[in-house]
């Protein structure tokens, strides 16, 4: 038994951790998964505020993502007719399934969030600047992946709830000129929702979209330690520089012990919905997309299908654009860019607390565009207006954050940037909460 | 004596090496292509014979009474009698977001629950959000039997008598 007391004195000797700084280093530099990170880091990049740790808990979520989801892969059956069995098989009779399943699920749901904040702190401390401009929108990329992971997902358990999702979320394809219809039924593999698109969706979900996000997820990282890491202010003199091993790989496990444990407890508290089997011929009311895309939803209440995503896509291309359009580096580490800018944030915020809803009950109630304009098509007066004065009221915003609080160009931007992406979490609300039968205005309680 | 002057090649920029590299070039674009165009195809949309998609054999014309909507679900499609005797087949899809119409008898109007656009028994709006008429399929009678053909939908702004099919004698 020699053999095994050497092993495990091996396992021992190489688990004792390097006692000094050289050897920590090294340690760093020698192993697979230490060496994405750099072998010491400037101190002020490890206060737990300045990141909040949110790409790190995004990447510790697609590992559970990908363990479990291949976990899951051997329970489930792509076929309208076993999908939803297979979904209860697991539920009712295999050990830990609906664990496993709940796991799963409030991990993809946690993820959009965690990675939109990851977006905002990115943004609010400037970590789009200089080199990092690239890596800035190659991470806009990387959310859309995302997204597309939630949304195949979102179909697979081929309940009420995933049916219409996905019914209502492609039917609003059709309303992209010219290609809409078509990339639609590419999609779906027919006009409707049905066997073809199922195994479309499964094969995007556990085949294509992987990959895709493996080599996408392996280049942003690379990108981030190239352009230096986080961004941090300019500094006059030397910096501080700790170790990784162990003062940032001990925050890291701490966050994704956290981490962990508030997943496992989220799922075993609450279970992943499952309503009744897809019924093709009768739609729920209200049919509701998934939480995550309801707030674009929401727009589509107010004005024509094509005006809403025009306003959508101008919304990311502008998230895109941020790197041209604020080019003022000194505010590079910095949150909000100043004290001024973090003022301008806060009233941006303000200002969509209080604008968003009356715009959504004064549009719901009060104005009817396409009455008042009766001579004109609904393209242009539920369409073209809305979406000419959503643009004007957003320019709008941008000057009165300038002017009121004295700030400069990158600092209302800031404000602009808080309040619209509060205004996307109102909308967001407003369409999980508020929006009963026939998606009129409702009281959740 | 001198030697004939050697007639001159032709003028050309190009060189041997680089009309091969040209061609191999264009050779790999094409096949390229070919390959992106087998994989559009391979992956493109599949359509089920007999099923939606296919032509539906409704019935005879006599047992749809004027005034009268008959469902198909397989068929994804509504039968509408009109009160004159001509006949109309309706996707049963709602143009705003793709939701399944329902019949309602006693309000004699389509209403698709999702967003709560209503439509009148010709199939035109009567509320909004639904930007258009619902979509029809082609109706060809043969013999007395009504034949839907739900190969392709047919978008509509609204109901006008063409699109109504009369029986031949009606």
């Amino acid at each position: 038994m020699s053999w095994l007391s050497n092993a495990f004195d091996r396992l021992r000797f190489r688990a004792r951790p390097p006692v000094d700084d050289r050897s920590r280093m090294r340690a760093v530099a020698n192993n697979l998964i230490l060496h994405l990170h750099p072998t010491r880091v400037p101190a002020p990049a490890l206060r737990f505020t300045h990141t909040w740790g949110l790409g790190g808990i995004s990447a510790l979520l697609t590992v559970i993502l990908v363990i479990t989801g291949v976990l899951l892969m051997f329970r489930y059956d792509a076929s309208v007719e076993r999908a939803y069995a297979s979904i209860q098989t697991l539920e009712t009779v295999v050990p830990f399934g609906a664990l496993l399943r709940n796991v799963h699920h409030w991990s993809a749901n946690l993820l959009v969030i965690t990675v939109l904040l990851h977006l905002v702190r990115v943004f609010l401390t400037g970590g789009f600047f200089r080199d990092r401009r690239g890596n800035w929108i190659f991470g806009l990329f990387l959310l859309l992946i995302v997204l597309a992971f939630n949304f195949t997902g979102y179909l697979l358990p081929w309940d009420q709830l995933a049916f219409w999702a996905i019914t209502v979320g492609t039917g609003l394809l059709d309303y992209v000129p010219v290609v809409g219809v078509l990339v639609a039924n590419f999609l779906l593999g027919g006009r409707e929702v049905g066997q073809a698109a199922l195994r479309n969706f499964y094969a995007l979900h556990v085949a294509v979209l992987p990959v895709v996000l493996m080599l996408a997820l392996s280049y942003h990282f690379w990108r981030v330690r190239k352009d230096g890491g986080v961004a941090l202010p300019d500094q006059t003199g030397p910096i501080e520089k700790l170790t990784t091993i162990p003062h940032l790989v001990g925050i890291e496990l701490g966050i994704a012990l956290v981490t962990l444990t508030a997943v496992m407890l989220f799922a075993m508290l609450v279970p992943a919905p499952l309503e009744a089997m897809a019924n093709p011929a009768h739609p729920p009311n209200p049919a509701k997309a998934a939480w995550y895309f309801l707030g674009v939803q929401e727009l589509l209440l107010h004005m024509h299908p094509l005006a809403a995503l025009t306003l959508s896509a101008i919304g990311l291309l502008g998230l895109a654009a941020v790197p041209f359009w604020d080019r003022d580096d000194s505010a590079i580490g910095i949150g909000g860019r100043s004290a001024r800018g973090r003022k301008a944030a806060w009233l941006g915020v303000a200002l969509s607390l209080l604008l968003t809803p009356l715009l959504v009950v004064i549009d719901e109630w009060w104005l009817d565009l396409p009455a008042l304009l009766p001579g004109l098509p609904t393209l242009v007066s539920n369409g073209l207006i809305p979406l000419g004065l959503t643009l004007a009221g957003l320019a709008g915003i941008y000057w009165l954050i300038r002017l009121a609080l004295r700030t400069r160009h990158n600092e209302a931007l800031v404000g602009l940037f808080s309040f619209t992406m509060n205004a996307l979490v109102v909308l967001t609300l407003i369409g999980i909460f508020f929006r009963g039968p026939n998606m009129a205005l409702v009281w959740p309680w | 004596m001198t030697p004939p002057p050697v007639p001159s090649a032709p003028e050309t920029t190009m060189s041997r090496r680089n009309f091969l590299s040209l061609g191999l070039g264009a050779l790999g674009l094409v096949g390229l292509l070919q390959t992106g165009v087998m994989t559009v195809q391979f992956l493109g949309p599949r359509r089920v014979d007999g099923e939606f998609g296919g032509v539906v054999q409704a019935g005879l014309v006599e047992s749809f009474p004027p005034g009268s909507v008959t469902e198909f679900p397989d068929g994804r499609f509504f039968l509408v009698r009109l009160a004159d005797g001509g006949f109309l087949a309706v996707y049963r899809r709602c143009t705003h977001l793709g939701c399944a119409v329902s019949w309602q008898a006693a309000e004699n109007r389509f209403a698709c629950p999702c967003h709560g656009s209503y439509f009148d028994q010709e199939g035109d709006v009567e509320n909004p959000p639904a930007p258009r008429a619902l979509d029809t399929f082609a109706i060809t009678i043969t013999d007395g039997t009504v034949i839907v053909d739900t190969a392709e939908p047919r978008q509509r702004d609204a109901f006008d008598a063409t699109q109504v099919v009369y029986p031949a004698g009606a």
